[in-house]
């Protein structure tokens, strides 16, 4: 929780995006965006294909032109500012390398456009090349390299101007899995390192949680919920979060009001720690499959186990509480079989609960 | 039936090969001929070349075609590569369906139709004929060519590569010097030959367009041919053919480099 506030203690923030909105013909890719990014920190957009992300950078960057709202950096107003002057660098989603220049040359093209002496980039350039393992590498082409390689040169180069932000659009993307990990973590150390602001965007919420500091989870051109990984995690804002950041089980019912307040289902009563929905509303709960406890016996929702499915560090149930309802449990003991009847014990902290949509 | 599929295979394609190239052969063979007359082969000579050399209407001439098509050729490249970028990057400025059209109109238009037409607009404006109208002609004729040649290599090169040069600092006329000029500098280089050989053998257009003064080598050949085949024009011919035929294979061999890089960086 105390992440979340990072943004809004005292200090102005480093970017400041207000109520920015782009349409393209009938589309409309951004529909009044508004978010704050702080000096220092890590900054995930996380949202499916075709929700705007690259939109939102490339309108920071300097590439599109918002139909409204504004952009401030440090204060200044961005608008009217070409992308060649902004203290923003990107690295682009597909690179971008100059296929003609060696790697020494890719880095050090944005210092050769400040003007700065000869001594002072190679300088430059050979403090980032280390800084992203590539010490040996300044004379080789880029056709050269290897995709890890590659995209360590673009994250150099778009370093070399030391951008007050910088952003990143899908970094890992075109990366395989394994080589992925280990670059999320030598990021993770870069950003560190260096101090500068990252805005990353990416479409893998494993990454988002891994690497920001906060994450504004998008859909549709809008803004969904921006919180901590943490927050995201534990408290969606709504069932679209919920639904795309982990796995979890959406329960529908209807919010009853007793002594306490449950949600009424087909298969039973789960009894909601808080609630801010009216007395019979219809509402839709998510639950974590490792957030339900399933036992041989004791209280709780009775349902039969479906199927079962090993996954390593623990086992996912499929049981079936109703008609049909199934729910996906994940436990840390084995001895659940096919067909075996089973107790499920739901949280007692229940932050998910959604108002059906209409 | 394998095999004779395959010997009919070959006769046809010795035959193709004959009828497109005995003639070039033949023509190539008798200015070696140290006999005068074509139906004898008096030994092998390079008299001709030797005669031709003193031959100064014909040097003359030669001299007229060569500076004509390097400078057409290089008028014609740099106005091509503006119109490829304007259609190219610009978007969908007004008129440029207009735009598009005007440039690709001369790839179909009648020769004879354009140099006409080149004529009665150099004589509508009182503007003498010679060198310069020649070379003017030239470029309005080969510009199309080398438009559609260069748009299609800039329409391959990536936008995002320009974008990147803006985003470090670059304005976008130094970012497209420093990042797209690069890239498409072998289908430039190819753009130049492909203007160069076809302005250099080019007759209709200059037949209209030029002047007493500035005969270029085709119209010179032509009209001595006229008279009876000198093997001092075998000579030239056999030496202007070497010449296209370097230019192309040049012009081959850069855009093959080229598109070897770029497939290489798009593929590993
Ligand atoms: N230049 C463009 N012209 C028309 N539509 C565009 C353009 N750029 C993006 N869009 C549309 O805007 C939406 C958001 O695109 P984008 O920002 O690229 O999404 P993301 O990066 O999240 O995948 C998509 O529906 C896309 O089709
Ligand atoms: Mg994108």
């Amino acid at each position: 929780m105390s992440l979340t506030t990072v943004s809004g203690s005292g200090s102005a923030p480093l970017l400041s995006i207000q109520r920015v909105s782009r349409r393209y013909g009938p589309v409309i890719a951004l529909d009044d965006v508004s978010l704050d990014i702080a000096r220092g920190e890590f900054f995930a957009l996380l949202g499916p294909s075709g929700c705007g992300k690259t939109t939102l950078m490339r309108c920071v960057a300097g590439f599109e032109t918002p139909d409204s709202g504004e952009l401030l950096l440090d204060g200044e107003d961005l608008a009217g500012m070409p992308p060649y002057r902004r203290p923003v660098n990107m690295m682009f989603q597909s690179y971008a390398l100059f296929p003609h220049l060696d790697v020494f040359e890719n880095v050090a093209f944005g210092l050769r456009r400040q003007g700065l002496n000869k001594e002072t980039i190679a300088g430059r350039v050979r403090a980032l090349l280390q800084l992203t393992q590539l010490d040996s590498y300044g004379s080789r082409k880029i056709n050269e390299l290897s995709g890890g390689q590659r995209q360590r040169v673009a994250l150099a180069r778009a370093l070399a101007p030391g951008p007050r932000l910088l952003l990143l659009d899908e970094p890992l993307g075109a990366l395989d899995r394994k080589l992925r990990e280990e670059t999320q973590f030598h990021l993770k150390k870069i950003q560190r390192e260096t101090g500068t602001s990252f805005m990353i965007v990416t479409h893998d919420q494993d990454e988002a949680l891994a690497l920001a500091d906060r994450v504004a989870v998008m859909r549709a051109g809008r803004i969904e919920q921006v919180a901590s990984p943490n927050d995201i995690y534990e408290r969606p804002a709504s069932r679209f979060v919920a639904g795309f950041v982990g796995d979890t089980n959406f329960i529908d019912g209807v919010v009853v009001f007793d002594s306490a307040p449950y949600l009424l289902t087909d298969f039973g009563r789960i009894a909601l720690s808080t609630c801010c929905l009216p007395d019979g509303r219809r509402a839709t709960l998510s639950v974590r499959p490792e957030d339900i406890h399933a036992r041989h016996d004791g209280p709780g929702i009775s349902g039969i186990v479906e199927e079962f499915v090993f996954r390593g560090d623990n086992t996912l149930l499929r049981v079936r509480v109703g008609n049909d309802v199934i729910l996906r449990v994940a436990t840390w003991d084995m001895r659940f079989s096919v067909g075996e009847s089973v107790m499920l014990q739901f949280p007692l902290d229940t932050p998910a609960l959604f108002a059906e949509e209409i | 039936m394998n095999g004779q599929f395959r010997i009919l295979q070959a006769l046809m394609l010795t035959a193709g090969f004959i009828f497109l190239y005995a003639p070039i052969v033949i023509l190539a063979a008798m200015s070696f001929n140290a006999s005068r007359l074509v139906s004898v082969w008096g030994g092998f000579s390079t008299r001709w070349y030797a005669a031709l050399i003193e031959n100064e209407q014909l040097m003359h001439s030669a001299w007229i075609s060569l500076a004509d098509a390097t400078l057409s050729a290089l008028f014609a490249t740099i106005l091509g590569l503006l119109a490829a970028v304007s259609l190219a990057r610009f978007g969908a400025f007004p008129s440029r369906l207009l735009f598009f059209g005007a440039i690709h109109a001369p790839l179909v238009l009648p020769e004879v139709v354009m140099g006409l037409a080149l004529l009665s607009c150099f004589v509508a404006l009182g503007v003498g004929r010679g060198f310069t109208t020649l070379v003017i002609g030239h470029v309005t004729f080969t510009m199309c060519f080398t438009t559609v040649a260069l748009l299609a290599s800039l329409r391959e090169c990536d936008p995002a590569l320009e974008e990147a040069a803006m985003d470090l600092g670059a304005t976008p006329f130094t970012a497209f010097l420093l990042v797209a000029l690069p890239q498409i500098a072998p289908a430039m280089a190819s753009a130049f030959l492909l203007a160069f050989t076809l302005a250099l053998d080019d007759l209709v257009i200059a037949s209209f367009a030029t002047g007493p003064g500035a005969t270029t080598l085709p119209m010179r050949i032509y009209s001595q041919v006229r008279l009876g085949v000198s093997p001092q024009i075998n000579a030239m011919s056999t030496l202007l053919l070497g010449m296209v035929a370097v230019a192309m294979g040049a012009g081959a061999l850069i855009l093959r480099r080229g598109a070897r890089r770029s497939r290489r960086v798009s593929v590993t």
